[in-house]
């Protein structure tokens, strides 16, 4: 069978590029990546009036054929059929923000030369009315010599024409491309003004909507205090919100383990289904209201326009330890869950600012550690009032996520001066104009991740905890023994407990040390089933889990456990979107050495002072 | 026309905010590939028209341009390498 015939939306950054490719293809599509380089790939279908269907793919933004970005190269080697796991397509759509001619025109004749069937979707043309500019389309076809369309993507204005134009693109008999010659960009550029200077009707200066925004919210004062509202919004909406969704799937996960539990016979395989399978992928997929509410949020300030201007306000203080404003919502955002943080890195142009952001995110303190730091910091803190008002428990709390806080900046600042060395293209940025995205597009966004974040529970963490359940199970215990010695967790526990015991770790911590990795707040159910299985021998029985914690554990002990959950990789999850965002098992692999590196040296020190401050006693 | 000779010249990192410029050249050479690509794909050439609007709040730092329709955020480092010439109000 052919395949379909291929038509590739290419445009400059800021031209509407994804809203045209949404209104043109719909919800239906597919997200992936180009082979061996982080650039993903949009691909939908389209069906023409006589219902051929057609696959449109959505190259990355760039601003000319000669690429300052990896996502540019890209955009370039599919234009010029060289890149690996795409062919070179049919036809192109130009999409051109109607208000920035004289800039997207350069991209626009690169593309034109290149000789492919073309048509160009003068976009946002509503846009460029409201700031007074009117344009003529007929100059630019004559002047471009190919078809012009007036489209207004978010209105799907201009979207039927754009199909018959597609249509007749594909009917025509196809004749060779041309190659690519470098071109002068100069001079290309002074050509793309000359045209947009030439298709200008009229042009009446009015005081732009996007100068009065800026004034505010890029303002020396008011701009940072607005951006830290915005984020504390954001963040109440992440925990407020989620509470709900997340309780129903809570609820949704118990109510299928007890279904499961009451129709399959006891064994080994209800317990492969129900303590694997569904326990651990529960406890995963728990964090996905989270997730989407998150993305809510990024995909709403990336659309308003809002994403860059946050970036402008910041980043003097990212590049300080050599990150880029850009950095700041990826890691802001994985306070809530380093998934989405690490999701969100794309946004970041430059490869090895993109990386360090990724490595160094796991270190802010994502929710999943609260159910830990809670129950360690109530069993072993004394609920005392500082001042008035202000808790020891509550300063703990907050001291471990400033420790959080400086390990990444730390961790960002050492790795840019050691395996990430070398500035990139620094911080180099359009603001684009302010406007409202179109529900449609934000909805496809917070679907597109919600679909990559269940496949990966899906296959990874599935697999995973399947794994993690075959080395606490097998073997059986029998009579008179306990599951978790017999167990090959029990036996890798022991292995563990002798690397973890100098910082202070006894045998619990090492058995719930493995679980923990599906997610970090297991340690605490694990740690919790620990102690019922062994309660048979010993008043254990009668006392809580915090009870147990408090007689088992010293608090030099529990303060290392803290330290350690500051920092240690515990979540496949982010292992997971590691290795999808950077291509490899590489850098996830360096990440897991250097953060458990890092986890031992944090929980060994907090251990070893404590001790010698004489709260090595239980 | 000796362009950096002139007294009255300045580079683009020390024009003030709200002021424009007329750029009179742009020293490549102090800027990386990818970085001067990037100034050229935002426009940036001799004889353009550029305005200050905004500077970052810790040590003015980035600098929103306004370059032909576009508006552009850029660090500091990079304006240096742009000589522009202010255009009298």
């Amino acid at each position: 069978m052919n395949p379909l015939p291929l038509v590739a939306v290419a445009g400059s950054p800021n031209a509407g590029k994804s809203a045209l490719f949404n209104a043109l293809t719909g919800a239906r599509q597919k997200v992936g990546n180009y082979p061996g380089v982080t650039v993903e790939r949009h691909s939908g279908r389209l069906t023409l009036e006589d219902g051929r269907p057609v696959e449109l793919v959505d190259l990355p933004g760039a601003y000319s054929l000669d690429p300052a970005s990896p996502d540019e190269a890209v955009t370039r080697d599919v234009l010029l059929g060289r890149q690996a796991g795409e062919r070179q397509p049919d036809a192109l759509v130009i999409v051109l923000d109607a208000s920035n001619l004289d800039n997207h025109l350069r991209f626009a004749l690169q593309l034109i030369e290149l000789g492919l069937p073309t048509v160009v979707a003068l976009n946002m043309v509503d846009l460029a009315k409201r700031d007074g500019l009117e344009l003529d389309s007929k100059v630019l076809e004559r002047e471009l010599g190919v078809p012009v369309i007036e489209t207004v993507a978010v209105r799907k204005r201009g979207i039927s024409d754009l199909h018959a134009a597609i249509d007749d693109m594909l009917s025509a008999p196809r004749c060779g491309v041309h190659p690519h010659v470098k071109s002068d960009l100069v001079h290309v550029q002074r050509r793309a003004r000359e045209i947009a200077m030439a298709a200008v009707i009229s042009e009446t200066p009015v005081r732009r909507w996007t100068h009065r925004l800026d004034a505010v919210l890029l303002h020396p004062v008011l701009g940072p205090i607005i951006l830290a509202l915005i984020m504390f919004v954001m963040f109440q909406a992440v925990f407020a919100w989620s509470q709900v969704p997340q309780d129903w799937i809570t609820a949704g996960v118990a109510w299928l383990s007890s279904a499961v539990t009451n129709d399959l016979p006891p064994g080994l395989f209800r317990s492969l289904i129900v303590d694997g399978a569904i326990a651990g992928v529960g406890a995963v997929i728990t964090f996905l209201p989270q997730i989407l509410i998150l993305f809510f949020f990024i995909l709403l300030l990336e659309g308003t326009g809002y994403m860059v201007r946050a970036a402008f306000l910041m980043d003097r203080l990212m590049h300080a330890v050599g990150l880029s404003g850009r950095a700041f919502i990826p890691l802001l955002s994985s306070f809530a869950c380093a998934v989405p943080g690490i999701m969100a890195t794309r946004t970041i142009e430059d490869p090895k600012d993109r990386l360090t952001t990724i490595l160094v995110a796991p270190l802010m303190t994502c929710s999943a550690r609260l159910p830990v730091y809670t129950l360690i910091i109530a069993a072993f803190i004394p609920n005392r009032q500082l001042v008035w008002g202000v808790g020891l428990q509550g300063v703990v709390m907050f001291g471990l996520y400033i420790a959080g806080i400086t390990g990444a900046l730390c961790a960002a600042y050492v790795l840019r001066r050691g395996v990430l060395k070398g500035s990139g293209g620094g911080f180099m940025m359009e603001l684009p104009k302010y406007q409202w995205p179109p529900v449609k597009d934000v909805a496809i966004g917070i679907l597109t991740r919600a679909q990559i974040f269940l496949k990966r529970a899906g296959t990874i963490i599935l697999g995973t905890t399947i794994i993690l359940w075959a080395l606490a199970s097998i073997p059986q215990a029998g009579p008179g023994q306990k599951q978790s010695q017999v167990s090959i967790a029990g036996h890798i526990a022991t292995g563990i407990e002798k690397v973890v015991k100098p910082i202070g770790f006894n045998h619990d911590i090492s058995l719930a040390l493995l679980p923990a990795m599906a997610a970090r707040e297991v340690a605490v159910s694990s740690i919790a089933t620990v102690y019922s299985l062994d309660a048979g021998d010993d008043a254990a029985a009668n006392r809580s889990l915090l009870q147990n914690l408090q007689h088992r554990w010293s608090l030099a002990t529990a303060l290392a456990f803290l330290a350690w959950f500051v920092f240690a990789p515990q979540c496949i999850s982010t292992i997971a979107v590691t290795r999808r965002e950077t291509n490899g098992w590489k850098w996830p692999l360096f990440m897991v050495t250097y953060l458990f590196a890092l986890a031992y040296l944090a929980a060994g020190a907090t251990y070893w002072i404590a001790v010698a401050a004489g709260l090595g006693g239980t | 026309m000796n362009a950096p000779f002139q007294p009255e010249t300045l580079s683009l990192d020390q024009l003030a905010v709200g002021t424009k410029a007329r750029v009179l050249s742009i020293d490549w050479a102090a800027l990386q590939e990818a970085e001067g690509s990037r100034l050229r794909h935002f426009g940036f050439d001799e004889g353009m028209t550029v305005e200050t609007l905004h500077l970052g709040p810790f040590g003015r730092d980035p600098i929103a341009i306004r370059v032909g329709r576009m508006t552009v955020a850029i660090r500091r480092r990079h304006a240096g390498a742009v000589r522009v010439l202010p255009i009298q109000q």
